[in-house]
């Protein structure tokens, strides 16, 4: 890690990142280093093919569901600054933030977090997580231990307990609330990413 | 006043503990009947049975009393002697539970003062009634007796029902205060009393540096039985209440060897720095052979299980009888069988629940309470009669000293060695919470056992008086005192909703995203770890459960634990966390880990159906070909309106023939 101190300066924007996600020039360093050891030909950019290349991330339940949360919509490629962008959602959030209203929630508070597990399940980005949205998110985590009667039964049963507004869809709010008693920062962070 | 038909209209505790007359007068009756009998038993213990001429042989006991009498048909006739060792064990044991019985029942008592200080005040009157008969030291609680028979339910009871995820995440913390704080109590406490003993030579001289080694080696650990009594009324939030009791359970594999340790050296003519070393490396041995004794039991007992699905009826046994074994063997090689048995429990509980059948389950959840809760109740009151010594050494400046010590010790362990974890850990472990940790620190049945089994020496008594005040000191004072303090200092409580499936969906597949993102970003954290016993896991599952009984992601139980209780149609809503928690105290019914959860005890409903079918089916099970239809027809009694099917049969699934 010591030798790379000189690489910062290649890294394009390295100091509007930094400022932008709060991550310290260790951290920018070691995630770069692992981009470039996914980034397999050298093209500058990671493809969903490079993704599944990470052994573990294969026999992940949900492992195409993670890749596809870091291309947005209709984009193939993501290139290092949407890769941090992405990343900074996990780190653990600050303790002593001055709430002021002018400033975007960061993306590593516990809003930030849950928004980024809510757009997991909702795939199309209507604000809403539907009842076949669910379902697909379900199937993947349960595979094969159930039926898929028993699988329709829960999304019901879910989304019967969540949904006070009675759309038959869970919101951000519906879904915020169902997770309260959810240490989400604790829960949602990769402790060395401080 | 009187009450008596509310009673019957409603069963809410407040309004049955407010008039309890003809209940409470035949309860104590009762008790003082059976007390009665015991002391006389006691008290009596007629010599001239023992002093029987041999010649007249072992079966001569029945004809003894008669053989100078005439020889006439003797209509009735009383043997004591031939019942007395059973008799008196279940007399203890029944004045034991009374006790607890009336304890319940006995209006306010129980918010205030914990279960076992009561227990001791009980033994404490029964071995002064005893003395005052008897005039001689009521008997006392042997060692052997304790750590052979009294302990194992209760550690293999608190290991079943240990929340297995909270244990694991909260690991390297409680291994941090169990190995280092035990040891920096033992010689914190050693290290004083030997300066205490130095200053005042005129009645402590006698006592060699080693002897308060010893004795701070037996006082220094921390007691699983009382602390589990104490915290399990007090309802603090989960993780501290697993740091504490987690600690308890696993300071007994240093605290054995530093004893043992001790022991022997006070054995040798001369202590050098190899024989100290040797004593570093024999605590990893203990430590490690009875983690992997208890594992090697957890397994079998998990394998045995697989099998037992045509003899269910004696399947809770094999828990029982490999957590015993467990047990038993580290104490024969000299490890530490408190670890042993509680690595057996936590090894084999996910392997059995799924194994055997849901009756069988709660047999076993029954029994494991039933004699824990025994063990205990008797534990206490012995700790109250053994109290009642015929000698008793007291020394001020000793036994205040040894008092403060201990408490000073454990407060500044608990305190550096929290500044130190709280650097490594994500949730940090409070003021609050280190003040409660280091409070409840409480001793108990089990110091009082190791300071008997030390060999004789000058100043024993002093150590055992000291040891005894100590172990009231701490349950009355600190017992009594711990829950207005928790709740003045208003320590994080427990949460007490039902879970629901949305959050168990929404935690499960964050923690997928957190293990897909440490795999993204290359980083072996926690997620890494788990996932990788993981996939261990699944090859142990296939081995140790049957194919038709696979393991079942943990929505799918919440699920179905939810659909269970709606069958049964007594779902309870949530209650409001702003409730004031002297009103959840008072309407739910006295909590004490002796009262199981409700899933357990609602099997009536479905009993008629159930029995006849399994008595048939262990009669018929090779012939019967119409067992789908048979099947069928039970499950629809018990399917919801949506279909979906709940696993609890009692019954093994078929399989294909």
């Amino acid at each position: 890690m010591g030798s790379s101190s000189s690489n910062l300066n290649t890294i394009p924007n390295s100091q509007e990142l930094m400022q932008e996600t709060g991550f310290s020039a260790a951290h920018l360093l070691r995630l770069y280093e692992r981009f470039e050891f996914l980034d397999k030909d050298n093209k500058g950019h990671l493809r969903p093919e490079d993704f599944e290349a990470v052994q573990e991330l294969s026999t992940n339940p949900i492992g195409d569901i993670i890749i596809g949360s870091f291309f947005s919509p209709g984009q193939e490629t993501v290139d290092f600054p949407s890769f941090v962008r992405i990343l900074a959602h996990f780190r653990p959030a600050e303790k002593n933030r001055t709430r002021d209203g002018a400033q975007p929630e960061p993306a590593n508070s516990s809003t930030g977090k849950l928004k980024f597990a809510f757009q997991l399940y909702d795939r199309d980005r209507d604000g809403k997580i539907s009842r076949e949205e669910l379902l697909q998110v379900l199937r993947a985590m349960l595979e094969m231990q159930v039926t898929e009667e028993q699988l329709e039964s829960m999304a019901e049963r879910a989304i019967q307990e969540a949904d006070l507004d009675e759309d038959d869809a869970i919101s951000f709010d519906e879904f915020k609330k169902s997770l309260e008693k959810v240490n989400i920062d604790h829960k949602m962070s990769i402790h060395f990413m401080k | 006043m009187c009450c008596w038909p509310s009673l019957f209209l409603s069963n809410s505790r407040p309004i049955l503990s407010c008039c309890p007359c003809p209940f409470m007068a035949a309860l104590w009756t009762l008790s003082l009947v059976l007390s009665g009998c015991l002391f006389a038993c006691l008290a009596l213990n007629p010599p001239q049975l023992y002093d029987l001429p041999p010649s007249l042989g072992s079966n001569g006991s029945r004809s003894g009393l008669s053989v100078d009498r005439p020889m006439v048909l003797r209509v009735f006739s009383v043997d004591y002697h031939h019942v007395q060792a059973p008799f008196e064990i279940v007399l203890w044991i029944m004045l034991a539970s009374l006790a607890k019985l009336g304890f319940h029942w006995s209006g306010r008592v129980p918010a205030v003062v914990p279960e076992s200080c009561v227990l001791i005040m009980v033994g404490l009157l029964v071995g002064g009634v005893i003395y005052g008969v008897r005039h001689s030291a009521p008997p006392t609680l042997s060692a052997d007796a304790f750590f052979l028979f009294l302990l194992p339910p209760i550690v293999l009871d608190a290991g079943y029902f240990l929340p297995g995820r909270l244990f694991f995440e909260n690991l390297g913390t409680i291994l941090w205060y169990a190995l280092l704080g035990t040891l920096w109590n033992v010689l914190g406490i050693g290290l004083s009393l030997y300066g205490v003993c130095l200053l005042a030579p005129s009645s402590l001289g006698d006592i060699s540096l080693l002897h308060c080694l010893l004795f701070g080696s037996l006082i220094a650990a921390v007691d699983p039985v009382a602390v589990l009594s104490v915290f399990q009324e007090m309802q603090v939030n989960e993780q501290l209440h697993i740091l504490v009791f987690g600690e308890s359970l696993l300071n007994d594999a240093v605290t054995v060897v530093l004893y043992k340790l001790f022991e022997s050296f006070l054995r040798l003519p001369s202590v050098t720095g190899l024989d100290v070393l040797l004593g570093g490396c024999r605590v990893v041995l203990v430590g490690l052979g009875g983690l992997f004794v208890g594992l090697f039991f957890g397994l079998l007992a998990a394998l045995t299980s697989r099998f037992a699905s045509r003899a269910q009826v004696i399947a809770p046994l094999f828990v029982f009888l490999y957590s015993y074994l467990s047990y038993l063997t580290s104490e024969m090689l000299h490890l530490s069988g408190i670890t042993a048995i509680v690595t057996c429990a936590v090894t084999m509980k996910q392997y059995v629940e799924a194994n055997v059948s849901e009756r069988s389950n709660a047999s076993i959840q029954y029994f494991l309470k039933m004699w824990s809760s025994v063990s205990e109740t008797l534990i206490f009151i012995f700790l109250g009669v053994s109290t009642i010594q015929d000698i008793h050494m007291w020394s001020w400046p000793f036994v205040c000293s040894t008092l403060l010590l201990c408490l000073v010790w454990r407060a500044t362990g608990v305190l550096l060695l929290t500044a130190v974890v709280n650097k490594l850990r994500r949730n940090t472990v409070t003021f609050r919470d280190q003040f409660i940790i280091a409070y409840g620190g409480l001793r108990g049945a089990i110091c009082f056992s190791l300071v008997f089994l030390i060999d004789d020496f000058p100043k024993k008594r002093l150590f055992i008086t000291t040891t005894i005040v100590v172990i009231l000191f701490t349950v009355f004072v600190q017992g009594m005192t711990i829950k207005p303090l928790v709740e003045l200092l208003d320590v994080k409580r427990k949460k007490r909703a039902l879970p629901t499936v949305s959050e168990e969906i929404h935690s499960r597949l964050i923690d997928h995203l957190l293990a897909g993102i440490e795999d993204v970003v290359g980083y072996w954290g926690q997620h890494y770890w788990k996932d990788k016993l993981q996939f261990n896991k699944k090859y142990l599952r296939r081995f140790l459960i049957g194919e038709e009984r696979q393991a079942r992601s943990s929505i799918l139980r919440v699920y179905q634990e939810l659909k269970r209780r709606e069958q049964r149609g007594d779902e309870e809503a949530p209650p409001d966390s702003n409730q004031c928690t002297k009103q959840i105290r008072t309407s739910t019914p006295a909590y004490s880990r002796h009262t199981l959860h409700q899933d357990v005890t609602t099997d009536r409903t479905r009993k008629p159906l159930q029995r006849h079918l399994s008595l048939g089916e262990r009669r018929r099970y090779n012939t019967i070909t119409h067992w789908p239809q048979v099947l069928h027809a039970v499950l629809q009694v018990h399917t919801s309106k949506s279909g979906a099917v709940s696993k609890a049969l009692p019954f093994p699934p078929l399989d294909g023939k």
